[in-house]
């Protein structure tokens, strides 16, 4: 029991005894476990610290050890140059690609039947997005299996959407080579009755810059854990993520930036507004600095506004820092109201209520719609937030 | 020409379910084009008075009229009185992140005249009135009052009540936290908009020194939620002299 050994070298911190114990916390975030083969990780019961949030109950059809065969619709759409190909899950694994880090990511891995690659080519500068559209249509049960690889020194902005009923547990692996600057936006606009499951794993090369956006409307339960290596120093990882989660929507959204390797830069930027009762976000973002991540600048901020009573969002940042050689390293966490004020004030210069609140939303998401830099997905987002606050205001009133 | 009307006003704020009185009959009419200085020691209900014709929703008015040319205010929402054209300067100005100065003055602008006002006027208008307040052009595309200093704040709220030209402000305090150069320009922007609308004020301070730039017509002393002694630009010479002591003392 090596693990066992190393915790009680700390001290203070005995090894939990209690009769009920059902799992040891983590003492770092690196302990984890991450691995190709379903057996490593046993049936969440939903009070391990990675599911405690999650409405295990729920999604246990995904948590099945079998296959289904099923898939969802295709759509997409290629700029010239761009090759979508295939590739076995044992040559994924063997391309040494993040291994999956729970139950749900391993099954999704092992039984998707082969990884859908999307390759970049080297030095291509995309002036039109990469688009995929993945469809479910009457609620199957579908494994995904994805690859993105920007080529070195290629400039690519790739849109997944998510629509329609599924219940979907995919792996996303993106890679980006050395100099590649790539952008992937997942949009998750399932039917409210979806349930959406995802890893998606990003290897940030040298001097590579990724962002990562995720925006979450639609489904049931939606549960994203996206992680962040680097290749290389000078690699540099974005992470924007927007979502709005009505009555009965359970909306999480896990992050954890390992940053294992000099001189590289993460920053970690998630607003969330809630609405009706029993509107659930979950917000995790774990950022670990190495001993050997010398130079690292990161910074991680979750924002949640509640717009009605009966909602709940819970925010956790961790910050575990292993050398004192940082350049930078901070987290913001809050969660607040709609403020009754700032209603009044645009009201009181005349502007009615339902453009008042739309004002304070929109104004809420747009420092991070902002960073977002996709035009279409900025146009689409602030529209579909829009419509999210029209349907609130109806059943206000 | 306009009135507004407040006839035997009386307001109350509930605070851990305990209703309490703070305006106890209030009646003040102002007309278009007058100045009504509304002064008084702290907790006398002079803010009270402003956010209860605003429509603040923390106040309750539990008897009285407040009619703007025989419109029964009381009966607005809160926006229907900023379109019928009242406006509040409020003293603490809230900030709205993420909302720009621009968009806000041009959404306020479209909501009170109904219509979009013209882009190429609109656009003048606002660098105009934002260069007499002594406004950085760079304010227009900050985050409405996010950050601003108290000074800021200020020249913002009367920056609206520029281009919005309502018939009425209610101007609660502003000049509270102003240093005398800031004072000036603000006040300036409160003449320039009554110049140009012939509105009507109603000036809440509880100092008499904006009223060096602002010429009050009336002056009204508010002690414990009702007008305790009114008059003419006199009775603020004299409370420059004399304080409100000798109010609180009659109170007590």
């Amino acid at each position: 029991m090596s693990l066992l050994a190393e915790k009680t070298q700390r001290p203070g911190l005995a090894p939990h005894t209690d009769s009920v114990a059902t799992f040891v916390p983590d003492q770092s975030r690196a302990e984890r476990t991450r691995s190709y083969a379903v057996a490593d990780f046993p049936m969440p019961t939903g009070r391990e610290e990675d599911w405690r949030f999650t409405p295990v109950d729920r999604i246990r059809p995904l948590l099945k050890d079998e296959a289904t065969g099923l898939c969802l619709d295709w759509d997409e759409s290629l700029p010239a140059g761009v090759r979508l190909g295939t590739m076995s899950v044992a040559d994924w694994q063997a391309a040494g690609a993040p291994a999956p880090a729970d139950r749900a990511a391993a099954i999704a891995a092992a039984h998707s039947g082969g990884v859908g690659v999307i390759d970049i080519p080297n030095d291509a500068e995309l002036t039109e997005p990469v688009r995929i559209r993945l469809s479910g249509g009457d609620g199957q049960l579908v494994h995904g299996h994805l690859m993105i690889r920007a080529g070195r020194f290629s400039k690519a902005t790739v849109v997944l959407t998510h629509d329609g009923l599924a219940d979907y547990s995919e792996v996303l692996t993106i890679t980006a080579s050395d100099g590649a600057h790539l952008t992937v936006v997942s949009l998750q606009e399932w039917d409210d009755r979806s349930i959406h499951l995802g890893q998606h794993d990003v290897v940030v090369g040298r001097d590579a810059q990724v962002k990562h956006i995720a925006v979450t409307l639609g489904g049931a339960i939606v549960r994203l854990n996206t992680n962040a290596t680097y290749a290389g120093p000078g690699g540099s990882f974005e992470a924007y993520g927007v979502y709005f989660a009505d009555a009965g929507q359970h909306l999480e959204h896990r992050l954890f930036v390992d940053h294992a390797v000099p001189h590289c830069t993460s920053n970690v930027e998630y607003k969330g507004a809630l609405q009706g009762d029993s509107a659930r976000t979950v917000w995790v973002g774990d950022v670990l600095i190495r001993a050997a991540a010398e130079g690292t600048d990161t910074y991680e901020l979750n924002r949640n506004l509640l717009l009605t009573d009966g909602a709940r969002a819970d925010s956790i940042p961790n910050l575990e820092i292993e050398t004192g050689e940082i350049a930078g390293a901070g987290h913001a966490s809050a969660t607040g109201r709609f403020d009754d004020q700032q209603l009044f004030y645009l009201m009181a210069r005349g502007i009615p209520e339902a453009e008042a609140r739309r004002l304070v939303v929109r104004g809420f998401f747009a420092a991070v719609v902002s960073r977002i830099g996709v035009p279409e997905v900025i146009g689409h987002l602030m529209s579909a937030i829009d419509a999210e606050l029209e349907a609130s205001v109806a059943v206000a009133s | 020409m306009s009135t507004l009307e407040i006839r035997d006003l009386h307001v109350a704020i509930t605070a851990d379910d305990v209703q309490k009185e703070i305006l106890r009959g209030v009646t003040l009419t102002i007309n278009s084009g007058e100045t009504h200085a509304i002064m008084g020691p702290n907790g006398s209900g002079k803010s009270t008075l402003a956010y209860s014709i605003a429509g603040h929703p923390k106040y309750t008015v539990t008897s009285g009229t407040i009619n703007l040319d025989g419109e029964d205010v009381l009966a607005m929402s809160v926006d229907e009185r900023a379109r019928a054209g009242l406006f509040l300067a409020m003293q603490y100005p809230v900030e709205v992140p993420g909302v720009t100065v621009s968009n806000f003055l041009r959404t306020a602008k479209t909501a009170i005249d109904g219509e979009a006002p013209k882009l190429r006027t609109w656009v003048k208008d606002v660098k105009e009135a934002m260069g007499n307040l002594r406004m950085d052009p760079v304010f227009a595309e900050r985050g409405v009052n996010e950050g601003f200093s108290g000074g800021e704040k200020k020249r913002h709220e009367i920056l609206q009540l520029e281009l919005l030209k309502p018939r009425f402000a209610v101007l609660d305090e502003t000049d509270s936290g102003l240093d005398v150069d800031a004072l000036r320009i603000v006040s300036e922007g409160v003449n320039r908009a009554q110049e140009a609308s012939d509105m009507g004020v109603l000036l809440i301070t509880h100092y008499t020194r904006i009223l060096r730039y602002i010429k009050p017509d009336f002056v009204h002393v508010f002690v414990d939620g009702v007008i305790a002694e009114e008059g003419g630009p006199e009775l603020a010479d004299r409370l420059e002299d004399e304080g409100y002591d000798r109010f609180l003392t009659a109170a007590v």
